[in-house]
């Protein structure tokens, strides 16, 4: 048995749980619920509906960027599996090594690569073609989030599928599964936990990202981040206003990770 | 060995939290971004020993912020004319003590008593300057005089407007023939209907990006400030500068120290220092804006002079309309205009 | 099948690293600009060290993230312990709330953290003491979304580890806290460890809790980096730039050299 003693080394921890944790919450609730002349009220709520476009683009660009690297992720990860531990070990360096450089450095480095003078305009331009319109588009945006977030959905797929035993695949294979039997009734139901934990690691700070729509987007492609912090720190200060907005931010996404959960066989996400 | 580097690791910890409190006396100074030439702190801190944390924001509406949401002191903060006059409304500035700036005398006679600081109280006019288009000549052929060619579907994707509420909706209350200190609620829908209008032929809205984007050509046509135009023109010859009809807008930007500034001392020196002739020429070398200093105006080569933009005569203000502080409502208005202009598609 | 494979690796890793190359290349040209190559300079990276602003946030980041990852490894630490030593129930609450910052979106946690330091200012200023957002706001934010990470790496240690060393140690006499330091915490070290570097990386990396909750006189690097954005380009960044991803390098290319050597060596033993 345990000893139960022991559990008061957690009470500092719960204080400060206390503090930090629950209080900031109760206090972005409260503000939520109050208008900037202090009544009480559901005013911050009601004003959101204005905004429900910029719900929909954050949710949108973010979907499409889980999208894409799930897409490029998924083959790199599995591609990545069949190789010799050597190679897996570089490999996986050189994913992660891009994420520990500033995330908004990988962000600049588009800018001055995408901007309408650019290195790629500058290349098409030899052949004749462009200057295409690159930067500050929604399509810049997705690539930067795809960029930034991709070594978070190779990271968990990889883990998961190296985790599946040779013996499975082989066993499967000698029940006269072809290479593509094989993968979807083994391989890929087998690597959904890593699959569904790499959807919420790019999901969720893709929608709720400022900065990437910051220095890619010109200030016209604005999304939920953006919103938030044009009203703690931005041009248009309103806490209250801001507060609302995270709320719901929070509680959309807290449902995107329940409805995803649901649909994958384990309830847990994986954390790297 | 494990003892050794636990005890090393506690020694560094204790190092660290030690030297985060230490140092002598220091200024926090607040300003807009590519707006100062910087290496005056290094020199005003090896003259008085007080040390200066420099750091710069981009809109007045960013400053606003910071201060009112709190936590924040800054000794020195560089607003706007109609900043300084709501920030004075809101009494969160201090009476500077003239008996501590010697060189207060230096302020010319028409900058000393304006509108958003009756007497001058609360201020000190660091700079003036105006709002213009400025374009690029070998893409925008068409002739440029007014607040419309912001609005021309030809110059698609090329256009740059200012990021913050006041001088976007401002510029399109202008193209409208309205002020830009109205409080009508109608006319400020209209600049905003306009705007939004106007979203889709934008390349981007930015601050200080709007530098580089028009001298590298990256776009053709974007609103800026007189005082930097002078520096790009020196990058890219194409680019020129024009006042549209409909009127601009002409500012000041003034230091002020803030009720709770930590070092009142130390700001009113920082002021004082940089009133001086040689400070204040440094500055516009560096900026390129125009100067209420008298004895700087007085030094200036001739050149500065010769384009009627940065000293017209009698005065960049007789050229177009200030800010002016709005009334509570209004910038209510202002933050909710602004926020469903970005938030529109 | 197989030169399929190596193409699909090679091409994310293109993708991966070209903008990265593009900086670097960039970092060493004369000219200002970003596109055209204007002859070779080391003059950004004399910028780069000359720049105070640079240096102090760099300083900033630094110390914050060795006082914030140490600090929580020993509150985290000595949380997991609690929290194994709970009952199901109390530990299953505790163990909800602690994701709380783990699971919600980064800017949600930074506003949060902004409001409670207003709130608590003001509460202060109301009683005569005037605080301002700085350096130990900052450390308390990191903190916060450090120790969560901490106590998921240290758990399953506990989970691993014998449910009577504890028990035992002190059955054979030793004091409680001997019986801590001298059973507990070996068993559990390689999660300390690894929960200390996640909060390191976390820490020197954030931008978005940092850029809420440090005022303004006190920046880290991250926030430096921001405000560099949104000013006219200097080539500065891309030195910066060029900087953190050798010394990374380095000092990945450092640990997997030492742990290939340390794997040699358990194999000859």
């Amino acid at each position: 048995m345990v000893s139960r003693r022991l559990k008061w080394l957690a009470a500092p921890y719960i204080l400060w749980m206390g503090v930090f944790v629950v209080s900031p919450l109760v206090i972005v609730t409260f503000f939520a619920f109050t208008a900037r002349d202090g009544g009480f009220g559901l005013d911050n709520f009601l004003q959101l509906r204005a905004f429900a476009p910029v719900f929909a683009r954050s949710f949108y660009l973010a979907f499409l960027a889980t999208a894409v690297c799930l897409l490029l992720g998924y083959p790199f990860a599995y591609a990545l599996s069949r190789e010799s531990a050597r190679v897996q070990g570089a490999a996986l360096l050189l994913v992660m090594l891009p994420m520990w450089m500033n995330f908004l450095l990988r962000t600049y480095a588009w800018m001055n690569i995408l901007e309408n003078n650019g290195l790629i305009n500058r290349f098409l331009g030899n052949f004749g073609i462009g200057p295409l319109q690159l930067i500050n588009t929604q399509g810049a945006v997705v690539l930067g989030m795809v960029y930034n977030y991709l070594p978070f959905m190779i990271l968990p797929v990889f883990t998961v599928i190296q985790k599946i035993h040779a013996s499975l695949i082989e066993a499967a294979q000698d029940l006269g599964g072809n290479a593509r039997v094989v993968f979807a009734r083994v391989v890929f139901p087998l690597s959904l936990p890593g699959v569904l934990s790499g959807i919420t690691m790019v999901f969720v700070p893709s929608a709720s990202t400022f900065i990437i729509s910051k220095l890619l987007g010109g200030g016209k492609v604005l999304l939920l981040g953006d919103l938030i912090e044009m009203q703690f720190l931005g041009n248009a200060y309103n806490l209250h206003l801001g507060s609302a907005i995270s709320i719901v931010m929070m509680l959309l996404v807290v449902l995107c990770m329940t409805v995803m959960n649901r649909f994958g066989d384990r309830g847990d996400v994986i954390y790297v | 060995m494990k003892k050794a580097l636990s005890v090393a690791a506690l020694a560094l910890t204790a190092a660290l939290a030690l030297t985060a409190c230490a140092g002598g006396p220091r200024i926090i100074v607040y300003n807009w971004g590519e707006y100062f030439d910087e290496e005056l702190n290094a020199a005003f801190t090896k003259e008085t020993g007080v040390k200066v944390v420099y750091r710069t924001f981009d809109t007045n509406e960013i400053l606003y912020a910071s201060m009112k949401s709190g936590g924040v002191a800054y000794d020195v903060i560089i607003p706007s004319d109609y900043m300084v006059g709501l920030l004075i409304e809101e009494d969160m500035l201090q009476p500077l003590d003239k008996g501590k700036l010697s060189n207060y005398g230096d302020v010319m006679e028409m900058y000393r008593d304006l509108e958003y600081d009756p007497g001058g109280r609360y201020s000190v006019p660091y700079m003036t300057g105006s709002v213009g288009i400025i374009y690029n000549t070998t893409k925008v052929t068409k002739p440029v005089e007014s607040w419309d060619i912001l609005w021309d579907p030809d110059y698609e994707g090329q256009i740059i407007i200012f990021d913050n509420s006041r001088d976007a909706l401002g510029i399109a209350l202008k193209k409208l023939g309205y002020s830009f200190n109205t409080t009508s609620e109608n006319e400020l829908r209209e600049a905003l209907a306009a705007l939004i209008e106007q979203k889709p032929l934008l390349q981007a809205k930015m601050m200080d990006q709007i530098f580089d984007k028009l001298t590298s050509g990256a776009a053709a046509i974007g609103t800026y400030y007189a005082g930097d135009f002078i520096e790009m023109r020196k990058d890219n010859p194409d680019l020129a500068f024009v006042w549209p009809k409909e009127g601009t807008n002409v500012f000041v930007d003034a230091f002020c120290i803030p009720k709770n500034a930590k070092n009142p001392d130390g700001a009113h020196m920082y002021i004082d220092y940089m009133c001086r002739a040689e400070s204040g020429l440094a500055n516009v070398d560096v900026t390129g804006y125009s100067t209420p200093l008298q004895s700087v105006y007085e030094q200036l080569d001739e050149d500065w002079l010769e384009d009627g933009i940065s000293y017209p005569e009698g005065g960049i203000l007789q050229y177009g309309e200030v800010f002016k502080s709005l009334p509570k409502a209004t910038r209510e208005l202002y933050d909710r205009l602004w926020t469903d202009y970005n938030a529109a598609s | 099948m197989k030169a399929a494979r190596r193409g699909l690796i090679g091409a994310i890793g293109l993708f991966l690293y070209a903008p990265i190359f593009v900086l670097i290349v960039f970092s060493f040209n004369a000219s200002k600009s970003q596109m055209v190559w204007g002859g070779f300079t080391l003059s950004w990276y004399g910028d780069l060290f000359r720049d105070n602003l640079v240096l102090s946030s760099l300083y900033t980041t630094l110390s914050i993230g060795v006082l914030a990852s140490a600090l929580s490894s020993v509150i985290g630490t000595a949380a997991a312990i609690g929290f194994h030593a709970m009952r199901r129930k109390p530990r299953g609450v505790c163990l909800q709330v602690n994701n709380i910052p783990v699971v919600n979106p980064d800017i949600i946690t930074g506003v949060s953290f902004r409001l409670l330091f207003v709130v608590f200012l003001s509460l202060f200023a109301a009683i005569g003491l005037d605080l301002q957002l700085g350096f130990v706001s900052l450390l308390l934010a990191h903190m916060s979304f450090c120790i969560p990470y901490v106590i998921l790496s240290v758990l399953p240690k506990l989970g691993q580890m014998g449910a009577n060393v504890y028990e035992a140690a002190l059955d054979l006499g030793a004091h409680p806290l001997a019986a801590l330091r001298k059973a507990v915490l070996p068993e559990i070290m390689p999660g300390v460890v690894s929960g200390f570097i996640i909060s390191f990386t976390l820490s020197i990396d954030d931008f978005m809790i940092s850029y809420f909750t440090s005022g303004t006189a006190v920046q880290t690097l991250p926030v430096t980096i921001y405000s560099m954005t949104r000013k006219r380009i200097s080539p500065e960044i891309n030195a910066l730039s060029t900087i953190m991803f050798l010394s990374v390098l380095l000092l990945l290319i450092l640990v997997n050299v030492l742990q290939s050597k340390d794997t040699k060596k358990h194999k000859r033993t």
